[in-house]
């Protein structure tokens, strides 16, 4: 097999170790036995269904929301102590925010303090970048505006762990592309990004290693080298058995049949929607 | 730049880099961008950058200079020029000359239409004349 990404960079440290997380809203279960692992100097993607918790799983690991069961460890230590020299490595996105009635640049003086290596030469920059203007009042800004100033933010205050919620919503189409390039620039091996998305064509190239949480657990969590080195996608005209095929997506002029890749075998690489559809329908285990 | 889905992300962009090492964008033995600059200007993860590297260190086209940076190999043209040509002779024509057998194209043909659009596009220069 082809090294994975993970093998090439120094990336011995396990920056997030979640295991046997049991997690529920009240009666209602959301996760069971839920065991995570995240290493150091990657940009991970979070995928999942509407409702799956990605969003929950985010809150958890920046000491937001506390488990009733299992263990959590980031950074090596317990996000639920909500101890400073934890969160002064955290910065966490949300998807949706309330903001303060004040000017972008005063909100910068209160808040980049709690951020010990946060660098304002780097903020100016992203911000100058991203075409946002610092001088206007928060709470009059668009969603994508002030996800601007946020993430510029998030990006300038030289965290360990960066989490993000849905970044690209509500982003102009030149914003997504320099967010791209922005997040390419800005990882370095001792970071770490965790980004949570249902846009993956924004991301396809940026996101890897890839998590799919469902039903309550994480069912994928791995490079897309692992799978594309692995499995080929074909297009055929003629109907395929689907008793043995692993996988088959009716698409526009026959079907794309999932196949174990051979030496000489042609085939595209799966894309991450259907890699995600592939590993929601095989569950646990089916794309290994 | 454009990605297709055809092929793996890492292996488009080895391509790229053999594209500009054959259009001599890079020349053999030129410092090229580091992993950080590459991933920006291509939009993808640092980590596929890291991978098109180490592939082409692997084929003998890039070379690392620890703490300076990559640099295209002294031979970097010729190595790519060679394979390329190699995959021209294994890949492409087995395909042109099918597809010439069930269009009952001859050679001649062939050489006529190169001729004759070579006349027609002389204010061109021809890539594929070099060496």
């Amino acid at each position: 097999m082809i090294q994975t990404t993970h093998a090439e960079i120094e990336v011995s440290d396990t920056v997030v170790r979640m295991q046997d997380i049991g997690f529920s809203y009240g009666s209602k279960a959301l996760f069971s036995h839920l065991d995570l692992e995240i290493q150091r100097g990657n940009i991970y993607g979070l995928l999942g269904k509407n409702g799956a918790g990605k969003t929950t799983l985010l809150k958890i690991l920046s000491g937001q929301l506390f488990p009733q069961e299992g263990s959590t460890t980031v950074l090596g230590d317990n996000p639920t102590r909500r101890r400073p020299s934890l969160l002064q490595e955290i910065f966490y996105l949300p998807e949706e925010f309330p903001l303060p009635k004040m000017k972008a640049s005063e909100y910068l003086k209160m808040r980049s303090p709690f951020y010990p290596r946060f660098d304002h030469t780097q903020f100016a920059a992203f911000c100058k970048d991203f075409d946002v203007d610092l001088n206007q009042r928060l709470d009059q800004m668009s969603l994508g505006q002030k996800k601007k100033v946020l993430l510029s933010f998030g990006l300038a205050s030289n965290t360990a762990l960066l989490i993000l919620d849905e970044p690209t919503n509500g982003l102009d189409i030149p914003s997504k592309r320099q967010f791209r390039q922005t997040v390419a620039s800005a990882m370095t091996e001792n970071r770490t990004f965790i980004i949570s998305t249902h846009q993956v064509r924004d991301m396809e190239n940026l996101i890897d290693p890839i998590i799919i949480l469902h039903d309550g657990s994480v069912i994928f969590n791995d490079a897309v080298a692992s799978v594309s080195d692995k499995y080929v996608l074909n297009l055929t005209t003629k109907e395929p058995d689907m008793a043995t095929a692993m996988y088959v997506e009716k698409v526009l002029g026959g079907w794309m049949v999932l196949s174990e890749r051979s030496e000489e075998s042609e085939g595209q690489p799966l894309d991450l929607e259907t890699l995600f559809n592939v590993v929601i329908e095989k569950g646990k285990g089916g794309v290994r | 730049m454009q990605f297709n889905t055809l092929s793996p992300i890492y292996l488009q962009i080895a391509q790229y880099m053999h594209d500009l090492i054959l259009n001599r964008v890079w020349n053999d033995g030129e410092r090229i961008p580091s992993v950080r600059d590459m991933a920006m200007e291509l939009e993808v993860n640092p980590n596929t950058v890291i991978r098109t590297y180490a592939l082409l260190q692997d084929e003998g086209t890039l070379e690392n200079q620890r703490g300076i940076g990559y640099f295209t190999a002294k031979d970097a043209r010729s190595l790519v020029l060679k394979q390329r040509r190699e995959r021209f002779f294994k890949k492409e024509v087995p395909a042109l000359l099918s597809t010439m057998e069930t269009l009952g194209l001859t050679m001649e043909d062939l050489q006529k239409y190169a001729e004759h659009s070579r006349q027609k596009g002389d204010d061109h220069e021809d890539k594929s004349q070099e060496e």
